[in-house]
């Protein structure tokens, strides 16, 4: 018989991550939460997640970071805000649930059949390069880096989008492209200056 | 007063449909409206999750150069509209924020000044235009035509001040109108599950198919929507979302194509060709006359 703890104890417990989360944008107010769950219960997808968006905000501020960061919640959410405009003690419930996106991103800590870096990577590489996004080349090139097998499955829907028009080709473009590269350079030198 | 208006990517793409119909209403209402010189994408869902800074960057550069002429911008993409508003504030609320912001403008030139309002066109067609003015213009009633008015979650969610945000009703004062039914949609701003069709097919095929079933059930002849990725969602996939649950076939359309079809517009010039779930039986059952 294999025996499990399922205790949490104080020595479990991160408190760089409490620091981090309480500092973060949105994080100012976690402590004032009071576990009333109106957040869960108004989340569609809480029924889906490991942790609802009630327990993320307590395990959270108390530092159980592996459990936070490893919980599907943060994949579920779709940031609809249904939990924020509700919270009755106005807590940012979804920024909070992007900034642990960020932080298990960082961590490296995603699922496996997520395409997130490849998704990320291609999207920003776009914007970078044309400043608008192409839908159509942005599919394609993530499909390709991808599964070839989900290219595929969607192909029924490519065709019908190509068919109605839906899927032009024309690249779109910013006339002035120096100006977002420079933009984007100037936001990474003043991250790296300030360190946030 | 001639508005900024900010198509955003999708509007060029998937959807292409929303943009034209809505500007034909536009000019047939007399909105007057000027696309943003040399608009960039304005970083939304994908990169916000990622490097949330550069999207607030991104947004801002749109935002600096509608400034320069105009007072209000027009977003119709949802997440644009909610990206273009969450930028403004945080660059409010945050001062790290301001400053990366502030610096990367600064390198190209630009300066905002926080003196742009960021509209939704619903908000500007109710209340700058107003039902009563359309209901005067309209040239083919939609004779009673029943809709399910899905707004999704993010243009009334978080930041919107021109409706409720569990229970908006801009978009049937508009459609009535004009003629039509709205029937009754408690699921109106219930998330359509966004992108989650993509990475977690199964959830998103379930919230999806709530959004049908329940439309459908309430004797909806057609769903309209606010926003190209609910638009998208809500017709692409109703028949893997009937294979786990119960077949429908709901056409579904952005509200401005209604809104231009009972104006006048010519039904091939707004986009009605682009859907997949075909609308015209539907108008002929209802005998819409339409141009
Ligand atoms: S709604 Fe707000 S106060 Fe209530 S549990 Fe959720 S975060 Fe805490
Ligand atoms: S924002 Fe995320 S956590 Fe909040 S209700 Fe929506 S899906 Fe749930
Ligand atoms: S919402 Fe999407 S498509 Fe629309 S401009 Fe922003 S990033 Fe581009
Ligand atoms: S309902 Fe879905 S697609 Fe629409 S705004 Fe919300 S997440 Fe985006």
């Amino acid at each position: 018989m294999e025996l499990k703890r399922t205790i949490k104890f104080e020595a479990d417990r991160d408190p760089e991550f409490v620091r981090w989360i309480s500092h973060t944008v949105g994080g100012e107010r976690i402590r004032h939460c009071l576990q009333c769950g109106l957040c869960s219960g108004k989340c569609p997808l809480s029924l889906y997640m490991d942790y609802t968006p009630r327990r993320l905000m307590h395990l959270s501020r108390e530092g159980f970071k592996e459990e936070v960061l490893g919980s599907s919640s943060i994949w579920l959410c779709t940031a609809c805000y249904a939990c924020m405009v509700h919270c009755p003690k106005s807590i940012n419930v979804t920024h909070l649930l992007y900034a642990l996106k960020q932080r298990a991103i960082e961590e490296k800590r995603y699922p496996r059949r997520f395409a997130i870096p490849v998704m990320a990577r291609q999207f920003s590489d776009m914007v970078r390069g044309s400043g608008r996004i192409t839908e159509s080349w942005l599919i394609v090139k993530v499909f390709l880096r991808t599964s070839i097998w989900r290219l595929f499955g969607m192909s029924g829907l490519g065709l019908k989008l190509l068919r109605t028009g839906r899927m032009p080709l024309k690249r779109e473009r910013v006339q002035r492209r120096a100006e977002i590269e420079k933009l984007l350079d100037s936001v990474a030198a003043t991250r790296k200056e300030l360190a946030i | 007063m001639k508005y900024a208006y900010y198509p955003g990517c999708s509007l060029r793409g998937t959807g292409r449909a929303y943009e034209e119909s809505l500007l034909a209403a536009f000019r047939l209402l007399d909105v007057e409206v000027e696309e943003i010189d040399d608009w960039n994408c304005c970083g939304a869902t994908t990169y916000m999750s990622v490097d949330e800074l550069t999207s607030y960057a991104l947004a801002s550069r749109n935002l600096a150069l509608a400034e320069r002429d105009h007072s209000e911008i027009i977003a119709p993409c949802a997440a644009c509209y909610l990206v273009l508003n969450k930028t403004q504030h945080y660059i409010r609320d945050y001062p790290d924020i301001k400053l990366v912001v502030n610096r990367a403008l600064d390198t190209i030139g630009l300066k905002y000044r926080d003196k742009v309002k960021v509209r939704h066109p619903l908000d500007v067609l109710l209340n700058d235009v107003g039902p009563e003015a359309i209901a005067a213009k309209v040239k083919v009633p939609l004779n009673g035509l029943k809709i399910a008015p899905y707004y999704g979650c993010q243009i009334v969610r978080p930041y919107s001040t021109f409706d409720d945000q569990g229970d908006p009703t801009s978009m049937e004062r508009l459609l009535e109108a004009c003629g039509a039914k709205t029937v009754r949609y408690p699921l109106k701003t219930t998330c359509c599950g966004g992108s989650q069709k993509g990475t977690l097919p199964e959830v998103g095929l379930d919230l999806i198919h709530y959004l049908l079933s329940e439309a459908q059930k309430n004797g909806a002849e057609v769903i309209t929507t606010v926003c190209p990725l609910c638009q998208f969602n809500l017709e692409s996939f109703q028949k893997e979302a009937g294979e786990r649950h119960r077949q429908t076939a709901v056409p579904v359309l952005y509200f401005s194509q209604l809104l231009a079809l009972a104006l006048g517009a010519p039904a091939d010039t707004i986009g009605l060709q682009r859907g997949f779930v075909p609308i015209r039986p539907v108008f002929a059952k209802k005998e819409i006359a339409y141009a």
